[in-house]
């Protein structure tokens, strides 16, 4: 992917569990050991208590369309159309920002509160992104 | 400030010193707080003041999961900490917080997640936004819109409005950038920019400055001008990264801000003549209206199409027109405050009569943070 020309994620020690599991296919999200808070982006605390003992564990991949916007200015290395920027609220809580894929990018075909399913794109040996598709398409 | 006003009761370093890859820059700050807080026997839902630099306060806060009322930013090279200490001191002598957390941590030497110039791809942003394409404020500040629009209501129409009634201010003060009327279908007709914005539901782009002086209220009747007090004020962060805010419908950090200033001022809703919401976006002085508290949750797009923030209405809000009208240099927050003081003093040009409260609530960043200043004239 030497033509990749959008940003690229660099992980750190603290996120390089969610990267190396997005290369295997796993959304990766972490719970507090003490009160169960969930967790992300991906740090080694918990942002609820305090306590350094939380866990990542391989969420469901399941989530809804929280909200987006369909961004119409110049923005060359993500293409000429129109695109969603969307906000991906996963099954088990936390949110995110992703793309949808496998879909138009028109307010008529994103619904908010259509069911998704993560779909990992890989940019580079070490870097897949998890964005999502409109759940029960192939 | 008194002496023993405030008094340090948790210190403590990194676990590790000297070469620490293994940690970036802001897990520095992070496991050097952690070791304060046992410290001190605290966590982080006891803390509501941070201070630090070289990272942003906001960063650290909604890292470590402090919700602030007061925090410091001041960064002026390796003494920043001392500055820091005194400020805390002062807050909390003040009562703007009450147990303040001063952090540093920098990965000087092996240099991982250290911010750089550009998209820093190895912060939070850089890694969890920067790779869908947020752009730019009109892609990404609009982001939450569509989920407010669904749980409240609200229609096209009434954002839309939100740029009409601010354009009728607009064309009663000869300084504003465009001061032609414009209709909901004007507003509707114009270039979609991010859907669901519209280019007139967006801030224009302009050069300008401002400037104020401020002085104790002792000296405040030694000027020519008639004074304008700081009756409240507040502030708050919530975070760097707009997906992760608690709810995107709504701002934590203005709901923060904006009650610490009605309960410093000492003041109801009622009591409020006139009312500044800093507008980037048009989607903002519906938030603000309904954060602050002037009006119940989804009742601001309603409030603002029956005309009660226009010209003769009972709240008037963004009377030099505004983000979306007067100007917008950037940090658009300074001409919000200058309108707030003319129509303290009586010398607005789209004047409110008998004008006595002025509110005047300010955003940064993409609801990062946000201050509110309550101003009067008596």
């Amino acid at each position: 992917m030497a033509d990749y020309a959008k940003p690229i994620p660099v992980p750190t020690p603290e996120t390089q569990d969610f990267w190396d599991g997005a290369k295997r296919g796993e959304l990766r999200l972490q719970r507090c050991d003490e009160c169960e808070q969930l967790i992300f982006p991906p740090r080694p605390f918990c942002t609820k208590c305090s306590s350094r003992s939380v866990s990542s564990f391989t969420a469901s991949g399941r989530g809804k369309l929280y909200s987006y916007v369909i961004n119409h200015r110049p923005a060359p290395v993500f293409g000429e159309d129109p695109y969603a920027i969307a906000i991906v609220e996963l099954d088990e809580g936390p949110r995110m920002m992703s793309n949808i894929v496998e879909c138009e990018q028109t307010p008529e075909a994103l619904l908010l509160d259509m069911p998704l399913e993560v779909a990992f794109e890989s940019i580079t040996d070490e870097i897949s992104l998890p964005k999502f598709r409109p759940a029960g398409g192939n | 400030m008194k002496p023993r006003a405030a008094a340090i009761v948790g210190a403590a370093e990194t676990t590790e010193l000297g070469r620490i890859p293994e940690l970036a820059q802001i897990q520095l700050h992070a496991d050097a707080a952690l070791n304060a807080m046992a410290d001190a026997g605290l966590s982080a839902a006891d803390i509501d003041g941070v201070a630090t630099a070289g990272e942003a306060p906001a960063g650290i806060a909604h890292y470590l999961g402090i919700t602030p009322t007061w925090v410091d930013g001041t960064s002026v090279g390796g003494c920043s900490f001392m500055l820091h200490v005194r400020h805390a001191a002062a807050a909390i002598a003040e009562g703007l917080c009450t147990t303040a957390l001063v952090t540093h941590g920098e990965s000087g030497r092996s240099r991982v997640g250290r911010a750089g110039f550009g998209a820093a791809p190895a912060t939070l942003p850089g890694q969890f936004e920067a790779p869908y394409g947020p752009g730019g404020p009109p892609s990404t500040f609009t982001l939450g819109v569509l989920r407010y629009m669904k749980e409240t209501g609200l229609t096209h129409e009434q954002l839309a409005a939100v740029a009409v009634v601010q354009r009728e201010w607009a064309g009663m003060n000869p300084r504003a950038t465009y001061g032609d009327p414009i209709t909901v279908q004007d507003v509707l007709d114009s270039r979609m920019i991010a859907y669901p914005f519209h280019l007139l539901e967006c801030c224009l782009v302009t050069d300008g400055g401002g400037a104020l002086i401020l002085v104790s209220e002792e000296r405040a009747r030694d000027f020519p001008v008639k004074p304008v007090y700081i009756l409240g004020t507040g502030e708050s962060v919530e975070t760097p990264m707009i997906s992760q805010m608690e709810d995107m419908t709504t701002s934590r950090a203005f709901k923060v801000s904006g009650a610490k200033a009605f309960a410093e001022a000492g003041i109801g809703h009622d009591d409020v003549d006139h009312v500044m919401i800093y507008d980037a976006f048009a989607h903002l002085p519906l938030y603000g209206l309904e954060d602050l508290g002037f009006v119940g949750r989804g009742e601001a797009g309603p409030f603002i199409e029956a005309r009660n923030t226009a010209p003769g209405g009972q709240l008037p809000v963004n009377t030099n027109g505004g983000g979306l009208s007067y100007m917008h240099s950037g940090m658009y927050g300074m001409y919000a405050l200058q309108e707030s003081v003319r129509q303290m003093r009586g010398t607005a040009p789209a004047q409110v009569a008998d004008a006595k409260i002025s509110v005047c609530h300010g955003v940064g960043g993409m609801f990062m943070a946000s201050g509110t200043i309550i101003m009067t004239n008596e």
